[in-house]
């Protein structure tokens, strides 16, 4: 008992305490903290309005209106896809989170096959299950798509698709030998990276069907997420070639050596050893990427966030709380995607570098 | 044909004819089809629209500008709002950023915790949420104009619901001089610089200044201003009956904007900082330390001028981001480029591809121009191994 109140005294004069100005500071800070904390509890639970309708959140209005989030959260999950066919929807978020702990996990068996599974078979098959028309399934336009599961949707098309896109797009880069392909990958990287995404979805909203043929009809979905996968794309690539130009030389010169061809070697020695060393990066552009799809929103589709934001805008929910719920409440969803990947990324970086110190 | 193949370089000779006749026959299908599409839909290309009168009205403008003025005029418009914001943002962001990236690495544990709940916070919420927050939940419930003052009153200054109100400056003839002497002391103040930096190179003792030069700048202009007594007329807005009529008006969507770029760009900035600031080695902090340098000083003198070539190319590109990302403009309606010239502009007159041709290329042209500037500042940098 003596001996943890020691430490505790030891860790305290170490840290908070090693200084009369830092003493201050400390004080100041904690308070500031406590404050924070109090606020934030004081808003989300304590005053905040749990059950009952908009009549309640008008009058308490000190507080979270949770009402407003249990009352629109199939809503915010699924858009208006039709009631009755939601257990499509739950189905292939079943399997999209069920393969994602499974690769996670580093005991499971298969993780090589899983990942070909995710990320070649799954994307169409939920397109096919979600949009349906085939079988006895009915057709559900995208129109209808919407809400936390359209979100998923775009993020998974973008990043599925960039990943071999952007991996020929840095080789195709860093070929010196093939002048007009490398001239070609860095004008499509730079130029896609160079725009501001809103502008891309722009361009791909109006300027798709004036280069289409009049009997080609994307609907808006399509063209959003055509935008998605140009410039996701370039982004990807500049990680790849970042994690082509860290590996050593002399494995791009023994896999010459040993006579194999290009395409040998790059599918046999390169990308097995820089693909590892790129996941943090990779990681990173995902959740940027994730971020970026509530740019949707600007372009008319109505995402999660998009949803969110009709529901604020509906005058029947007309109470100051009520915005600040839905944000918050969205807030707090994006966070948690974000922020569990990016601790993901630091951990797989954390692992690699030790497994190449102890070399 | 198969000797061709047989051989790396004829293999590369083939693909590369490939890509280019594929490339080749996908721009003139596009352009075919461009063509068709437009003729159909009676439209001409050309830029000639831009003498057009837009005829639709601004809310904030830096030039003059009314629903007779032209489509060009209305780029020139939108391009001077995006780097209005984007200026102060980045100003703004460099400052926050560098505030909490160096409370990160503060010895204080619980002032690293506080930044770092910070930069956690933001950087992993996406930016538009942030953006509608401050503008739908935020700010754009303040008292409305019409709350605040009753009909017929003047105000000097407000902040509400239609964003920073505050009386027109109009300087008389006699201003000049309070400019001109603006000028004479940061004139003052840089030779003043110049030569403590000298006498602390040839003499090494050092003199003040901060102070001086910040009393200067800000004395002596303001001395002159009331000793020719007050150059400065002001136009005071008047409450009308529903809104007020005069007075300049900083629109509140740019303040919402400006908010959420800032705050997030900053958490960005403070992770390139702290990133920078790491990987000095320490022994170069020892080594300040022992010589009897503060750790402020240590930081100012010491770490940081060896940090920035690290943190300067991070820096830059986070800029860029920070100027990419306040097209989000066009979710609040701040009249940006994109807002103005992408949205209203195209809409009205159905030339997406002249509108987007000329929106891509201002953005291209600063990234591109920002990476030249880097190479070449990269190359100038870079430390020479003995």
């Amino acid at each position: 008992m003596k001996n943890w109140l020691k430490d505790l005294r030891y860790w305290l004069q170490e840290n908070l305490f090693f200084s009369y100005k830092n003493s201050i500071l400390s004080v100041v800070a904690g308070l500031f903290l406590f404050w924070l904390a109090y606020q934030l509890v004081n808003w989300f639970f304590l005053q905040a309005v749990w059950v009952g309708t908009i009549e309640d959140c008008r009058i308490h209005q000190e507080g979270a209106c949770w009402p407003f989030v249990q009352v629109r959260i199939s809503q915010f999950l699924y858009g208006f896809y039709p009631s009755e066919e939601r257990w499509r929807v739950n189905i292939i978020l079943f399997i999209f989170f069920a393969g994602i702990g499974l690769l996670v996990y580093e005991r499971t068996p298969y993780r090589g096959k899983i990942v070909f599974f995710m990320l070649c078979v799954f994307p169409l098959l939920s397109w096919l299950v979600l949009r349906g028309g085939i079988l006895w399934l009915t057709d559900v336009p995208t129109g209808r798509w919407g809400g936390f599961m359209l979100t998923l949707v775009l993020a998974s098309v973008s990043i599925v698709s960039s990943l071999p896109l952007g991996i020929l797009l840095a080789l195709g880069r860093r070929a010196n030998s093939l002048p007009f392909v490398k001239a070609f990958c860095v004008v499509f990287i730079e130029f896609w990276r160079g725009v501001p995404v809103i502008t891309v979805l722009f361009a791909t909203a109006f300027m798709l069907p004036l280069f289409l043929p009049a009997s080609v009809n994307f609907d808006q979905l399509l063209r959003a997420m055509v935008g998605f996968i140009l410039f996701s794309s370039a982004y990807m690539a500049e990680i790849v070639r970042g994690g082509l130009e860290g590996l050593q030389r002399g494995q791009y010169e023994a896999s010459d050596a040993l006579g194999m061809s290009y395409w040998q070697s790059r599918t046999r020695v390169i990308l097995p050893q820089a693909l590892k060393l790129m996941i943090p990066g990779i990681l990173l552009t995902i959740i940027g990427l994730f971020k970026d799809t509530t740019l949707v929103l600007i372009i008319g589709l109505l995402d999660f966030l998009g949803m969110i934001q009709a529901g604020i805008a509906d005058p029947r929910w007309g109470s100051p709380n009520v915005p600040f719920t839905g944000y918050a409440f969205a807030a707090i969803v994006y966070f948690c995607f974000c922020y569990s990947m990016s601790i993901y990324a630091r951990y797989i970086e954390h692992k690699f570098s030790e497994g190449r110190e102890r070399r | 044909m198969r000797a061709l193949w047989a051989s790396s370089k004829g293999r590369g000779i083939i693909y590369q004819v490939l890509l280019s006749t594929g490339l080749v026959f996908l721009i003139l299908l596009l352009v075919a089809n461009a063509f068709y599409n437009m003729e159909q839909r009676g439209l001409k290309a050309g830029f000639g629209f831009l003498d057009r009168s837009a005829g639709f009205g601004i809310v904030q403008s830096l030039i003059s500008y009314d629903e007779t003025s032209s489509y060009g005029r209305a780029f020139v418009v939108g391009l001077l709002n995006t780097v209005l914001i984007a200026s102060i943002g980045i100003v703004l962001a460099t400052f926050l950023g560098f505030m909490i990236g160096i409370m990160r690495l503060s010895p204080n544990w619980l002032v690293s915790k506080l930044a770092n709940i910070y930069i956690e916070t933001f950087r992993n919420i996406p930016l538009l949420l942030q953006i509608l927050f401050w503008y739908v939940a935020v700010l754009k419930p303040l008292p409305a104009p019409l709350d605040l003052f009753k009909k017929g009153e003047s105000f000097l200054l407000s902040f509400n619901n239609r964003g920073l109100v505050f009386a027109t400056p109009v300087p008389q003839a006699s201003f000049s001089l309070v400019l001109w002497s603006l000028f004479f002391a940061v004139v003052v103040s840089i030779g003043w610089v110049l030569y403590t930096r000298w006498r602390q190179k040839t003499k090494g003792s050092q003199l003040p200044v901060g102070l001086p030069c910040f009393s200067l700048i800000l004395g002596l202009p303001l001395a002159i201003f009331f000793l020719l007594g007050s150059p400065l007329d002001f136009t005071s807005p008047v409450m009308g009956r529903f809104t007020y009529d005069g007075g300049t008006t900083v629109v509140i969507e740019f303040f919402a904007l400006l908010w959420a770029l800032v705050i997030y760009t900053a958490a960005f900035i403070a992770e390139i900082v702290r990133a920078g600031i790491q990987g000095i080695p320490y022994g170069q902090s020892e080594a300040a330390y022992s010589l009897g340098l503060k750790r402020g000083q240590t930081l100012k003198l010491v770490t940081i001028p060896q940090a920035l070539r690290i943190i300067i190319p991070p820096l830059t590109s986070q800029y860029l981001n920070l100027t990419k990302n306040s097209s989000l403009a066009a979710a609040i309606a701040y009249p940006d480029l994109v807002s103005v010239f992408a949205g209203t502009a195209l809409n009205q007159t159905g030339r997406a591809i002249e509108i987007m041709f000329l929106t891509l290329s201002v953005y291209l042209s600063l990234s591109l121009l920002t990476s030249l500037v880097m190479n070449v500042y990269q190359s100038h940098t870079r430390l020479i191994d003995r």
